[in-house]
């Protein structure tokens, strides 16, 4: 986009700031369009499940029902408790909602089609991700009243918690693809399983991680039936009790934005992002976007399903599954994987295997043949030699 | 041009923070101000390219320390009236600090003026990492094989005070009854329940 607007006679640096801002808004106000419809799409889900209609009344088939609903809140009047702590009361929803948006700056929509392409995508996404907690923190202190304390504190301990599984799990994928970009990770998908198939999570070692990516997402987003940090049987509306107006609108869009990023996700590590299913030409024909947004509904289609039929945790077992079960396989899984990649990727033949003296000659020009390695372990791979830096010792 | 705006908006939001963080009155405040400050700090690392060394701080120092700070401090009963008086009692030690604290700093900007310290010749010259070499390769090249016992045992000290800390807590006090999860969720239903064909008018024997 930065060469389109330096055709229109721009500098480089004015451009580039153009398609930047550009690029954030087209990214920011269909997202707002699309957490828009998927809350109706998701009443319309959790109404099937149990044999209701759903929003039918606003506009056809219901569709405009979260406008109506945004208009409605748009026009109350935002209170502000006299005990609260006044402007931390009013970021705490500000911080919620800008967090879950600048997640969205790295996630490929299609070939190339991405806002930043940087080099540490999934950890941008593991940094902002861990932000989202601040919101909820602020914004059950600032409130000075004791539900929405206890909610910022269940909210607080819970994210920390599965943080950790995510982010061995995110190795695992990271360790597979070889790269913390995003784009790389996709490519490393492309008829991953049995040479045709796009996705990691048919892979049988990646599977498990896969499904407990799933969960974790769903307890990091709090999520039902995780959604412990607003139970309404025990603390009202947890860290929302307070809120009112846009205030609270904010904390719903944030919520959805932050569930679709989790989707997204989904879809990019483990099945195959803006590639088909398939790896088939005639696929290919279709645009990644739509392949990307189709995995998202997939994606999403599951976490109502969950939401609508799963009875909530108790809060001791969800710090169980954290902490005794999903830490422990997936610090095993990370030992696995790496395992079988060194074995598999890293391993090759003895004529293949070169030496730290061999290396250092063969900087100089000089080849030298093979011998037998006393320990087999001790050199590496010729085929290594290409990727940048590891001849360097 | 943008990257000098940027410095200078990073540099001057992370001073400005920094002293919010010793200004502020209240705790919580300041603990915020701590997190804007690391935000900004990790912008820093960010404009020199050091991607790296930028999300670790944000994910390490945002994400975990500073919140487990916050999760102390606002469980704190904060008097302000108390922090006032403990101020007027404190008043000599901190003017103590903040003579030594001034003390060093002309000394070390005296020191420095003077001329840089020589510290014996380097085995090899500075590292230079090529712009095409990812940040987290050059690290990972470096990490894990020259200086591997170095950091393995980083990686053995952090494990020796994980282990020290689970020790000190995990104490098993007598008084309290542990759930069994696995007996829970073995638990059917006609353990805990009986149908009973109750006739009419007369009670139930439990």
């Amino acid at each position: 986009m930065t060469s389109f607007f330096q055709s229109l006679g721009m500098s480089y640096e004015g451009a580039w700031f153009t398609a930047t801002i550009a690029g954030i808004l087209l990214i920011a106000f269909p997202l707002m369009l699309a957490v828009a419809l998927i809350i109706y799409g998701e009443r319309k889900l959790w109404a099937a499940f149990a044999l209701r209609r759903g929003p039918n009344v606003v506009g056809p088939f219901g569709i405009l029902q979260s406008f109506a609903d945004g208009l409605k809140v748009f026009l109350q009047e935002t209170i502000i408790p006299s005990a609260s702590n006044r402007g931390l009361f009013l970021i705490a929803p500000i911080i919620t909602f800008t967090v879950a948006l600048m997640a969205w700056a790295v996630i490929p929509f299609g070939d190339g089609v991405v806002l930043a392409d940087i080099n540490v995508g999934l950890l941008y996404i593991l940094a902002i991700s861990s932000l989202g907690v601040y919101g909820v923190v602020i914004s059950g202190w600032a409130s000075n009243s004791k539900y929405p304390f206890y909610s910022a504190m269940r909210a607080a301990a819970q994210m920390i918690s599965y943080e950790v599984s995510i982010g061995f799990i995110l190795i695992c994928v990271v360790l597979w693809a070889g790269t913390f970009n995003m784009g790389g990770i996709i490519a490393g998908q492309k008829g991953h399983v049995l040479g045709f198939i796009n996705a990691y999570a048919l892979n049988p070692l990646l599977f498990p991680i896969a499904v407990m990516f799933l969960i974790s997402a769903m307890a990091e987003t709090a999520r039902a039936p995780f959604d412990l940090t607003e139970a309404e049987s025990e603390l009202v509306a947890g860290y929302q009790t307070e809120y009112s107006s846009m205030a609270f609108a904010l904390f719903w869009l944030g919520e959805y934005a932050n569930v679709l990023l989790m989707c997204a996700l989904n879809a990019i590590l483990f099945w195959g992002g803006w590639l088909p299913p398939v790896d088939w030409a005639p696929l290919y024909m279709v645009p990644g976007i739509i392949w990307f947004f189709a995995k998202i509904l997939v994606m999403f289609f599951i976490f109502a399903w969950v939401k609508a039929t799963v009875p909530r945790y108790r809060y001791d077992q969800l710090m169980r599954l954290g902490w005794k079960i999903f830490l422990p396989i997936s610090l095993f899984w990370v030992f696995l994987v790496s395992g079988y990649l060194m074995l598999t990727r890293y391993d090759c033949k003895d004529s293949e295997r070169m030496y730290i003296s061999q290396i250092t000659d063969v900087k100089q020009g000089k080849t030298y043949t093979a011998e037998k390695p006393a320990n087999r372990w001790d050199g590496i791979c010729r085929s290594e030699l290409n990727v940048a830096g590891k001849a360097s010792k | 041009m943008i990257q000098v705006i940027s410095f200078y908006l990073f540099a001057s939001i992370l001073i400005a923070s920094a002293a919010m963080v010793i200004f502020a009155r209240n705790p919580v405040h300041s603990v915020l101000w701590l997190i804007v400050a690391f935000f900004n700090a990790a912008g820093l690392m960010v404009l020199i390219g050091a991607e790296f060394i930028a999300m670790l701080l944000v994910i390490v120092y945002v994400g975990a320390v500073a919140v487990l700070f916050l999760f102390v401090v606002m469980m704190l009963d904060i008097d302000f009236a108390e922090l006032r008086a403990g101020f007027i009692k404190n008043v000599p030690l901190g003017l103590l600090l903040a003579v030594v604290l001034v003390a060093e700093l002309i000394l070390g900007v005296g020191a420095y003026r003077a001329g840089a310290v020589k510290l014996g010749i380097p085995e090899v010259g500075p590292a230079t990492v090529s712009s095409s070499v990812p940040n987290i390769e050059a690290i990972g090249n470096l990490l894990y094989s020259k200086y591997i016992f170095l950091f393995e045992s980083a990686g053995l000290i952090l494990l020796v005070a994980m282990v020290g800390a689970i020790v000190l807590t995990h104490r098993r006090s007598h008084g309290t009854k542990g759930q069994n999860i696995n007996s829970q969720n073995m638990r059917r239903p006609q353990d805990a329940t009986r149908n009973v064909n109750q006739p009419v008018g007369q009670g139930v024997e439990l």
